[in-house]
């Protein structure tokens, strides 16, 4: 079915939220696309699939960690061992782009190993765009649709800088997976350029005294409360290639999404990080100076707050007020 | 001087690769190749069987026979050798991922031939990693790999004394992109880590492992540039006979000896002007010829007509006719090495070492050939040679003749008629060999093929030697698919780096590609995103040339690239393209099956619903095919006539502008 297909924002929010595959290509299309016309009708689905729903049992989680950690053969292994759970699980993997031609070779599907026929999986990759360091702003949006339509969603990037920080302001649980035998991932903590991921994982287990040392190492550095409150992170050891410790960590990230349950914060937070994601777009697309006559950041985000349901209308409005002027 | 008195070398083991359709049509091709003064034989297998699937499985589909001969049993493989006595034959097996079960088929064959197995003379490639890095028909991860590897040779060396157990390749690195250099480095890494791995194995014991080293043989490639491959042979013998002392304390001279065989180039054979291709592959084969003190040991040479499609018998012959005239005809034989002293020939040849240790030096520190195939590492370089290559073929510094230079032609007599001069396999052949197999499986005795696959999975599972249980499953009637499943069981599968991920080449862009890069960004912001495109090679052929060249210059012209590598399903590229929101499906299709195949992706595009994605394909296709498959919905059809890619690029984008209703002239 194409995406014109879906008569209405009502209709192909319906399908998305049965896990329509043809709904969810032409709903991730959509809020990809550019055009005015388009971002109106992105702006309804979006309202439309958060209307009277907060998808509390769902799950949004994070990946991130340097190249080369194995995060995406410990994506393909979570994956299989959510499926035997039943669980659904779309993926948004993210891969950089070229700054000069804007084209981008999307290699994380390779790397993940996933085109199974399994309705069960869907993998979105997406380029960074030019976005140096962060997420595009396309993420955010994106991971609501595949939200009404998984159980579980993750989101995979390579984790530096902004991008990592952007991961932990969209997932309700961010996973740090570490490379054994590099002190980056230690130096990073101490540092506190790591914002404190709520899981850390050393892959390459089977590395041997390298990843055990590496382990330690991380074990010592961190603080093990997350500042979050209620919540100590837990240091594992896992090796995605010969499948040792995976259970556990699909059992972690369960705790860990319980223990925001239990405490009444999944749906808060994800609230709070929303109006982050509008403000890095609208501070994205008019700088600095467009959030001023907006009456400033403060101001700004208490708005966002307040505003419970169809924050992508409210974002078109307020770039309406700005193209405006 | 007469010439019976004058004393000649012996020529060369002069053979032809082939097989085709089945077992009794490749048999009867080789009979007659031996009548026509062909000295030893080189078989094809097909796909299917290269990656250890029978002929009835669903990957096989189009497949069966179409490249090669398809093996599922002894019973195919006594067919093959029908009439052949395999003690008077000297047999290469281009074989890899199976090759310990293809040699346990031929070993049982020889035992019902009443042949002792021990006499056997032959080689089979058994070179898995080069598979990796080109031509793809692995199936098991680097390490297990390598262990089939390992214990083929070690069971040879120990029961079938002249066999040639390994066959290291360079002629696939050169097919995918390598310089001479890199020719050099990367098949020295390669006999390193077999070596290495066999040593490491315990299997052998040391003055037996001095054997191992001298039953090494190589495969060996050809170019255009054939001085410069006369020089890299010689590079390759000096190189190697320095490293089996040095690394291996081999002292024996004999045992140090680089011998190879060789098949010249087909990178570099064309599409136009085909006739061409006959005076490229004479010079080609003087490279390997000339010089006396590196000759080739068997060559083989391809058909004028590959770049086109299947080869005829009378193709295969005039290829021989070609070796026949140069051993026989010519003066050749008659001379000494023609190089010795020649300054300007040894200066190259030191230069090529010092270029290869410099590459050999960079895998070693990296954690050597295999943990350098693992990375990715040496795939990137080999993508990277070839990308310059392209760009220099484009650019007009490297010429073509008929390709990018000399362009206009009379109508070649050669491929007119009703055959357009190429093969047509069979169509029956497949539905043929699906119903031997079915009638081979019902009538054998299944309790034993139960125990000889329980013994396989056992030596799997505890390390202990592969062939002896393989020749047991041989005897008992075990296919091709089920010994290649159980160890799948066992070792998993691969699926290997496309090595795509490579830096822009630094020099500036072409005109042209700047032209194309608007025009994607153009039609990108018209339709709301930037341009996405999935590039799919669908079925068991794993040539990814292509693929990698057409995905690096897209990602270069801006287009966001979807690329899994080889062997994908068209269902799972048909989903893949959904998932991913592509504009354009582009498939690469090398082996002749591309008619079943894009059948089969449109009916799975139809199935999910995605059937607005315009597909094209590119690849060896017939004239005739296109045409039909153009009919079909297929939006465009590129063969390697098509060098210039930037104008695929355009055209690429002309198409996914029709599709979406905008203006074409934009």
């Amino acid at each position: 079915m194409q995406q014109s297909d879906y008569k209405t924002s009502v209709d192909l929010a319906a399908a998305v939220s049965k896990g329509d595959r043809p709904a969810l290509a032409a709903a991730l299309n959509l809020l990809d696309d550019q055009r005015a016309s388009a971002r109106s009708k992105a702006a309804e689905l979006l309202a439309q699939l958060q209307l009277n729903q907060e998808f509390p049992d769902k799950h949004l989680i994070g990946i991130t960690g340097p190249p080369g950690a194995g995060k995406s053969t410990l994506c393909a292994a979570l994956i299989s061992v959510w499926r035997k759970r039943g669980l659904r699980v779309g993926v948004l993997a993210v891969d950089p782009s070229s700054p000069i031609s804007g084209g981008a070779l999307l290699g994380d599907r390779l790397r993940m190993q996933t085109s199974y026929e399994d309705d069960g999986v869907f993998v979105r990759s997406l380029s960074s765009r030019g976005q140096f360091g962060g997420l595009s702003a396309e993420v955010w949006p994106m991971s609501v649709v595949m939200l009404a339509g998984f159980d579980i969603v993750l989101i995979e990037t390579v984790g530096v800088g902004q991008r990592e920080a952007d991961i932990a302001r969209l997932c309700d649980t961010t996973c740090y997976v570490a490379q054994p035998g590099s002190g980056d991932s230690v130096q990073f903590l101490k540092a506190g350029i790591l914002e404190v991921p709520h899981i850390l994982v050393v892959n390459k287990e089977d590395m041997g005294n390298v990843a055990r040392r590496t382990l330690a190492e991380l074990k010592a550095a961190l603080n093990r409360e997350h500042p979050d409150g209620d919540w100590e992170v837990p240091v594992l050891a896992t090796s995605a290639t010969k499948h040792a410790g995976i259970e556990t960590l699909a059992d972690v990230i369960h705790q860990h999404h319980n223990a925001l349950k239990a405490q009444q914060k999944l749906v808060s937070r994800r609230r709070r990080y929303q109006t982050y994601w509008i403000h890095k777009r609208l501070q994205e697309e008019f700088g600095s100076f467009g959030i001023e006559r907006l009456g400033g950041e403060q101001l700004l985000l208490t708005q966002l707050e307040e505003n419970e349901l169809d924050l992508l209308q409210h974002y078109e409005s307020l770039r309406a007020r700005l193209n405006k002027v | 001087m007469s010439q019976d008195t004058v004393k000649r070398d012996r020529p060369w083991l002069m053979r032809t690769y082939s097989g085709h359709s089945s077992a009794q049509a490749s048999n009867a091709l080789y009979r007659t190749n031996l009548s026509r003064g062909q000295t030893g034989l080189s078989v094809a297998f097909d796909l299917p069987t290269q990656t250890g699937y029978d002929s009835d499985h669903p990957l096989a589909r189009g497949e069966v026979g179409k490249v090669g001969v398809p093996i599922n049993h002894i019973g195919d493989m006594e067919a093959l050798f029908d009439q052949i006595p395999l003690d008077q034959m000297n047999t290469s097996m281009t074989i890899n991922a199976t090759a310990p079960w293809l040699l346990a088929l031929y070993v049982a064959v020889a035992e019902r031939q009443g042949v002792d197995p021990s006499t056997l003379e032959g080689t089979t490639q058994n070179d898995v990693l080069k598979e990796y890095l080109s031509r793809g028909t692995y199936i098991y991860p680097p390490v297990p790999s390598v262990r089939l590897t390992t214990d083929l040779i070690a069971y040879t060396v120990e029961n079938i004394p002249k066999w040639n157990p390994t066959n290291v390749c360079s002629y696939h690195l050169q097919e995918a992109g390598a310089t001479p250099t890199q020719e050099l480095a990367y098949a020295l890494s390669t006999a390193i880590a077999i070596l290495d791995a066999v040593k490491a194995s315990g299997q052998v014991s040391e003055e037996r492992f001095h054997d191992v080293v001298g039953r090494i043989s190589f495969f060996v490639n050809a170019g255009i540039r054939f001085v410069e491959e006369t020089c890299k042979l010689r590079a390759f013998g000096r190189m190697w006979e320095e490293l089996t002392q040095q690394r291996y304390g081999v002292d024996n001279p004999k045992q140090r000896r680089f011998r190879y065989g060789v098949q010249v180039n087909s990178l570099g054979l064309t599409e136009s002007q085909p006739e061409n291709n006959v005076q490229r592959i004479v010079l080609e084969m003087l490279a390997v010829t000339l010089s006396k003190s590196s000759r080739a040991r068997a060559i083989q040479l391809p058909a004028w007509n590959e770049a086109l499609g299947l080869p005829r018998p009378w193709d295969q012959q005039w290829a021989l006719r070609m070796q026949q005239v140069l051993a026989l005809e010519t003066d050749l034989l008659e001379y000494g090495d023609l190089f010795e002293g020649s300054h300007v020939v040894e200066t190259k040849v030191q230069e090529l070492i010092a270029g290869a240790r410099e590459e050999m030096a960079r895998v070693e520190s990296q954690g050597g050939m295999v943990a350098c195939i693992e990375t990715g590492y040496v795939k990137s370089e080999l993508v990277q040679s070839h990308t310059r290559r392209m760009r220099n073929i484009e650019s007009g510094e490297l010429q073509i003749i008929g390709v990018n230079c000399f362009q206009e032609t009379a109508e070649s007599p050669l491929t007119a008629g009703d055959e357009s001069g190429i093969m047509k396999v069979d169509k029956k052949a497949e539905e043929q060999q699906i119903a031997s197999l079915r009638s081979f499986r019902s009538n054998r005795e299944h309790s034993k093929v139960e125990q000889a696959l329980h013994l396989l999975r056992a030596a799997a599972t505890d390390g202990s030697n592969i062939m002896p249980p393989s020749i047991e499953c041989a005897r008992a009637g075990v296919t091709t698919g089920e010994w290649s499943e159980v160890l799948r069981e066992v070792f998993g599968e691969y699926r290997a780096p496309t090595g795509i991920d490579i830096a822009p080449l630094s020099e500036s862009a072409s005109e042209a590609l700047i032209v194309v890069r608007d025009r994607v960004r153009k039609t990108g912001k018209e339709l709301g995103r930037p341009l996405r495109l999935l590039i799919g090679k669908p079925g068991l052929d794993g040539h990814s040339n292509g693929a990698e060249q057409i995905a690096v210059k897209a990602r270069d012209a801006g287009f966001e690239i979807v690329y899994e590598g080889i062997r994908l399903t068209p269902s799972q590229i048909a989903r893949a393209a959904q998932e991913e929101g592509v504009h354009l499906i582009g498939l690469s299709i090398l082996s002749g099956s591309h008619m079943e195949l894009i059948d089969d992706i449109f009916i799975e595009l139809k199935k999910i619903g995605a059937t607005d994605i315009p597909v094209v394909i590119g690849g060896i296709i017939p004239e005739e095919d296109a045409k039909h498959l153009l009919q079909n919905g297929l939006k465009a059809v590129f063969t390697p006539k098509d060098m210039d890619m930037n104008s695929i690029m355009d055209a690429m984008v002309t198409i996914i502008r029709k599709a979406h209703g905008l203006e074409l002239s934009a």
